[in-house]
């Protein structure tokens, strides 16, 4: 079972010799892409968000076979080397981590939540938007601190 | 999870036809059902891929005056969409008080019919559960029942099914399009779950191998946008299942009200209609006292079925609620919470 993807700009052709494999783990145990998490497997912590064919989903909860030919981004993709992109610029300055291991699908929700173009800068819309990435150390204020500064930063039209 | 086969169908014939196999799955948005086969509670020998069958990602407003919304309509898709969510108002708010982003942009208008219910019996394979096994016994009933059904139960069965989304669609008629062997057919949502009765785990009309195609919205679905919200109890404020929901909306003619539609969510094993209360606001004047008979009238018959009473009185008061905010008015656009009891503003009529 062939499979093809574009991940981060990159074509990968891989070779499936298990059916249940989700993107997470091919990403994870194929590509050697580390960045996302595993955190809970089942579609309940959002530590595994990358962005799929432009939209955020949970990567624990895509079977590879079903997406095959799809274009992935992951935290790896975000900024080119040595450069943040503004997210995780943004996260530093307000202290929007603690252990870290929430972090890169915290940040990859919220490039999805800035896309889809829906909170505007109201803080209440961003925490219902990010309300699917749970953070057990509790960073919460800062990852809203955070994304609203991006959010406001960015031209309306360009977020939709 | 269990190894299986994987087939990516080409037509809905071709789904159809292999989806024939015993215990075969369709596999769509994969947000339910994979985590069910991670957990070892389902274990289909075959998955049929529908995601790349054409025409079913369309949401099509029809000329009769009502909407059809494919099968695989992805929830976030659905909820943005600006004329669907202006005609549907308290669809797109049940649709964005589900789950989380993430998860709506990957779920399906199918799936969502098709989703298991969250019982932690069902979930836990060392719990007997009718559902899973039947005639195994039933684990829940006197367990922890805080979230369990009040309406609709049986002695062999007493979860909820979990969704949101149904709620507001069984008050509003909706039809759901099944395609199957010998072609197609349709069911109303109201008559598409079953209660559990002595088979819970016959959860669905669904014949073996069929697949559900479309959601159809009739004409007099739109008659309710000027007042129509849906409310939802949770134990956190986003990214929860409903202790209790409710779907309420209104047609208002001078100081009386023409037509009400009632459905309730997390409290039977169906989405689940209050056609009796729906009844009695018919020609009464809009206001607390007619809605919380209305209210009463929409839990007649609720027992507990185990640690649950308090869901009776907290539908009753949600109901109510709902309607008095149905009221008021469908608000512009969907609070920031949607759906939530917490949020700031409410009311703010944008219909006429």
């Amino acid at each position: 079972m062939d499979v093809t993807f574009v991940v981060n700009a990159a074509r990968h052709s891989v070779s499936l010799e298990d059916e249940r494999v989700t993107l997470l783990d091919l990403l994870r145990e194929r590509l050697g892409l580390v960045g996302t998490k595993k955190g809970c497997d089942r579609g309940q912590c959002g530590a595994c968000t990358i962005i799929l064919d432009g939209r955020r989903v949970n990567s624990c909860l895509a079977l590879a076979l079903s997406h095959d030919g799809a274009e992935i981004l992951t935290i790896e993709g975000l900024a080119p080397d040595g450069e943040l992109h503004p997210l995780q610029a943004a996260f530093i300055d307000h202290d929007a981590l603690q252990c870290g291991f929430c972090t890169p699908g915290q940040i990859m929700s919220a490039v999805g939540l800035i896309k889809e173009g829906q909170a505007g800068d109201d803080a209440e819309r961003v925490r219902e938007g990010m309300s699917g990435n749970l953070c057990r150390c509790g960073a919460y204020a800062g990852i809203t601190a955070a994304v609203l500064e991006v959010l406001r930063k960015i031209p309306v039209a360009r977020q939709a | 999870m269990n190894r299986f086969s994987y087939y990516r169908a080409t037509s809905i014939a071709d789904a159809v036809a292999r989806a024939a196999e015993p215990d075969a799955a369709f596999l769509a948005g994969g947000t339910n059902l994979l985590d069910l086969m991670k957990g070892g509670i389902s274990r289909p020998p075959l998955l049929v891929d529908v995601t790349r069958l054409a025409g079913l990602d369309e949401i099509a407003f029809l000329a009769d005056g009502g909407v059809r919304i494919g099968a695989m309509v992805r929830n976030s898709d659905l909820a943005h969409h600006p004329r669907f969510a202006r005609t549907y108002p308290m669809v797109a708010e049940a649709l964005l008080a589900g789950a989380s982003a993430q998860l709506r942009n990957a779920a399906t208008t199918a799936g969502n019919l098709m989703q298991r219910t969250r019982c932690q019996y069902f979930y836990d394979t060392a719990s007997a559960c009718n559902k899973r096994e039947p005639g195994a016994g039933c684990e829940a009933i006197g367990g922890a029942t805080r979230l369990h059904a009040v309406l609709g139960w049986s002695a062999h069965c007493i979860a909820t099914h979990p969704s949101d989304f149904c709620v507001p669609l069984v008050a509003l008629d909706a039809i759901i399009e099944i395609a199957g062997h010998a072609g197609r057919r349709e069911v109303p949502l109201e008559e598409f779950h079953c209660l559990p009765g002595e088979t819970p785990h016959i959860e669905t009309s669904l014949r073996p191998g069929e697949l559900i195609v479309a959601v159809r919205l009739p004409a007099s679905a739109a008659t309710f946008a000027s007042h129509a919200r849906y409310l939802k109890i949770r134990d956190r404020t986003s990214y929860a299942f409903a202790v209790v929901s409710a779907a309420a909306s209104l047609v208002l003619g001078g100081n009386a009200i023409l037509e009400a539609r009632i459905a309730l969510g997390g409290v039977a094993p169906k989405p689940w209609r209050a056609h009796a209360a729906e009844t009695m606001l018919a020609g009464e004047r809009p206001g607390g006292e007619a809605f919380r008979k209305a209210a009463a009238a929409a839990l007649e018959g609720a027992t507990p079925s185990g640690d649950n009473g308090f869901k009776i009185e907290l539908a009753r008061r949600l109901v109510a609620r709902a309607l008095s905010l149905a009221a008021a008015g469908t608000p512009k656009r969907v609070e920031a919470l949607p759906a939530s009891v917490f949020a700031q503003s409410s009311g703010v009529t944008h219909h006429e």
